[in-house]
């Protein structure tokens, strides 16, 4: 066993130093005083130090899918940051932390970013039970909390100051932005077929009042449970003056639902459009769907490279790793989420802009940063907006961008219509400016 | 148990609320934060404890009391402004109601049947949850409002105070338990759990002696889920799932079923697992699933089990 310094201390107290002894200590100030270039050099990289952005990732759960995609987008995205001199000069680190699509783990990895991985602020949360499980604690920590779930319960006033939407539209402006189109091009007699809770009511709360306003009529809602894993008998339900069936299914029975309504309506089939929520990493090429053909879908933004896209969509494309049928270019059975991925991209760009107006230096500056994005207004189309010309309310803390609407043709999706975000503005529902930190 | 023993017991007891309450003040903030929510979703396992541990009624549905705490006081909040006491005991009574009336049904059966009756019953609670998804905000939630959150103008969305109200409530069905085991009424659980048809010979009438343990053990996971609600701001369907009834039995078994401090121990140990192995790699379910493993085979009556098979015999 050795001494330990305290003991050695305490038993050279009583005693005068000696020869070596003074000669040790001077040793030790020497080298001591021989470091503090570096100790200055460290003190620099204090300032210097990574912003660290915290990113729940939906890893496991039900948004597996949505999660590895969101990670490659944000990776891409900070590349591009970082290569370009990052933020106020200092590099940019993602913090992951799988949150398992789970609200309470997500309000847990929170606290973790808050304290434990000294995160600046936390992003990328996509379903909306997650972002509203989890956004309370956003604001008790006074957390800056980026989200890209394309819900309406950020601009509905559900939430707080600190949770911000600045990348990604929410599901209202995105569905009302349909129905011109609807009654315009398809028909004026509708039929909703979606599921039976939360996902569903917003299509079906949304679409309704927008269906009529455009002049069409919404003539049956058919709501099917959740648990439903064969359709069969809901399709005679359908009125048979449909002239347009809009369905938004989603999981693991849509290919199922796809399948069984081809068996029903055979070739003679009323117009159909659909959320591409349904098809998210689905291969449009999967047995079943060639039912699909000619018909239309909603988009966030096109999954398969258009041929007048501009050179920043397609320096988007390369960076996140897509190629033109928007599967991974390492493996083309990985399809992407390309109508979502889009906005942890863009949601970066803006936490860059907004931390450069604000002067970010620290976390003392969280407020700050919030106060420099809810401030933000247009954001042109470019290589940080690649999916197209937005404008951000900072009273809603939501942002407003264009609608892409695409026909399945040869088995890919070609963009029919884009609805600019002037015509997706709706009244405001809350001014969070108003609310206190 | 000599007097002795039981004193020493109690102070065993009391003297992890002790500690738990002086650790509010030391603790880091995420710790601190992690405690507080390990104390409420204790109490949660606490009451299954008293189900499947004690009485040795293994549900498969007490989400649905869970649940019927946190909607029964969130949903006061959101409709009624209610504030976070009376939405408190509004939730806990919803889930004894509940529990009532569903053991009243359930426990027809037994066994394996009751496993799968009660999980029906908690099935049907969750969709239930959906079905009126404009009254629960169904599978969406909601977020709490700040009026529900505040207890005699304290608001609870505070770090010290949410931990100690937690630390209240942990407390006091930690002793409650205690008590609840030594008391004859316990003891009668015990012998139902350990031969049912004896217990009957001698007298008891076991169907409502398991009746009231449901209940109990229904409105204490029903105080759980209506005090996390308050606590933490959110209510939401997933709760209500199937998977949260999974996780109180996973934490009873982990930390020892028909133990006082097993609930707590599992809950706590399960928390921190799951946490340190996510630092440790993308795969931590696999090093979850391993340790859990490995803790069934050399520790099948649970972490605080062992030590009582092996170290304190008279441990409750």
């Amino acid at each position: 066993m050795t001494d330990t310094p305290s003991k050695r201390l305490s038993g050279a107290s009583s005693a005068l130093p000696t020869r070596r002894q003074a000669l040790k200590t001077l040793a030790a100030g020497a080298g001591a005083a021989a470091t503090m270039p570096l100790w200055s050099r460290y003190a620099g990289a204090q300032s210097a130090e990574p912003i660290r952005i915290g990113f729940g990732k939906h890893a496991t759960g039900i948004g597996a899918a949505y999660g590895r995609w969101y990670e490659r987008t944000s990776v891409a995205a900070l590349a591009k940051i970082n290569a370009e001199g990052g933020i106020n000069g200092r590099q940019v680190e993602l913090v992951t932390e799988d949150d398992g699509t789970d609200p309470k783990r997500a309000a847990e990895v929170l606290e973790k970013f808050a304290s434990q991985s000294k995160c600046d602020i936390a992003f990328g949360t996509l379903f909306s039970h997650v972002v509203i499980g989890a956004a309370p604690r956003a604001a008790e920590l006074k957390l800056p909390y980026f989200v890209v779930s394309e819900g309406h319960h950020v601009a509905s006033g559900m939430l707080n100051r600190w949770t911000l939407q600045p990348g990604i539209t929410d599901v209202k402006s995105q569905v009302t932005a349909m129905a011109p189109f609807l009654t315009n091009t398809l028909g004026k007699k509708v039929t909703m077929i979606y599921p039976d809770y939360g996902f569903g009511y917003d299509h079906r709360d949304n679409l309704t009042p927008a269906i009529t306003a455009a002049g069409g009529e919404v003539v049956a809602q058919i709501a099917i449970p959740p648990t439903e894993t064969s359709f069969t008998k809901y399709f005679p339900k359908i009125p048979r003056d449909t002239e347009v069936i809009y369905h938004v299914m989603v999981g693991p029975a849509v290919l199922t639902f796809v399948k069984e309504m081809g068996e029903f309506f055979g070739p003679s089939r009323p117009e159909i459009f659909g959320f591409i929520d349904s098809l998210e990493a689905v291969d449009l090429s999967s047995p079943g769907l060639e039912f699909l053909e000619g018909t239309y879908f909603w988009e966030g933004m096109p999954r398969y490279l258009q041929d007048d896209a501009p050179d920043y969509v397609k320096a988007y494309r390369d960076a996140v790793g897509i190629d033109a049928n928007g599967a991974s270019t390492s493996d083309g059975a990985d399809v992407s989420t390309a109508a979502h991925m889009f906005g942890c991209w863009e949601t970066l760009h803006i936490i860059k802009a907004g931390m450069e107006a604000a002067d970010y230096k620290s976390t003392d500056d969280r407020q700050a940063l919030i106060e420099a994005v809810e401030a933000m207004t247009d954001m042109p189309a470019g290589p940080d907006h690649p999916q197209g010309a937005k404008r951000f309310n900072g009273k809603t803390h939501q942002v407003f961008g264009p609608q892409y609407i695409s026909k399945v043709t040869d088995g890919k999706l070609v963009v029919a219509e884009t609805v600019d975000y002037e015509d997706t503005l709706y009244p405001d529902e809350v001014d969070y400016t108003t609310m206190s930190f | 148990m000599r007097g002795k023993t039981w004193g020493a017991v109690v102070a065993l007891h009391l003297g992890l609320v002790a500690v738990l309450f002086a650790l509010n003040f030391v603790l880091p903030v995420y710790h601190q934060g992690v405690l507080a929510r390990v104390m409420v979703l204790a109490v949660y396992a606490i009451g299954y404890n008293i189900a499947f541990g004690y009485t040795g009624l293994l549900s498969l549905g007490h989400a649905m009391f869970f649940g019927a705490g946190l909607y029964g006081a969130g949903l006061m909040g959101l409709h009624f402004g209610m504030s976070a006491l009376p939405a408190w005991l509004v939730g806990t009574g919803a889930g004894a109601l509940l529990a009532l009336v569903v053991g009243a049904l359930a426990l027809r059966t037994a066994g394996v049947s009751f496993m799968i009756v009660t999980l029906m019953f908690a099935q049907a609670v969750y969709l239930t949850i959906l079905y009126f998804g404009d009254i629960t905000h169904g599978d969406d939630g909601f977020v709490v409002p700040g009026v529900s959150r505040t207890l005699a103008g304290i608001d609870l969305s505070q770090q010290h105070p949410r931990y100690l109200v937690g630390w209240v409530l942990f407390s006091a069905a930690l002793l409650f338990s205690l008590w609840l085991v030594r008391a004859p009424f316990g003891r009668v659980l015990v012998a139902i759990r350990e031969n049912e048809e004896r217990a009957r010979l001698l007298g008891y009438d076991t169907g409502r002696r398991k009746l009231g343990a449901l209940v109990i053990s229904g409105a204490i996971s029903a105080a759980s889920g209506a005090a996390y609600g308050l606590l933490f701001g959110y209510v939401g369907a997933s709760f209500a799932g199937v998977q949260y009834s999974i996780f109180a039995l996973l934490w009873v078994l982990l930390g020892g079923a028909g133990t006082v401090l097993g609930p707590f121990v599992g809950t706590l140990f399960m928390f921190y697992l799951i946490d340190l192995a996510t630092g440790v790699t993308d795969a931590y379910m696999l090093i979850a699933g391993v340790v859990l493993v490995g803790l069934t085979l050399f520790a099948p009556q649970g972490i605080v089990g062992e030590v009582r098979r092996r170290l304190w015999r008279d441990l409750p």
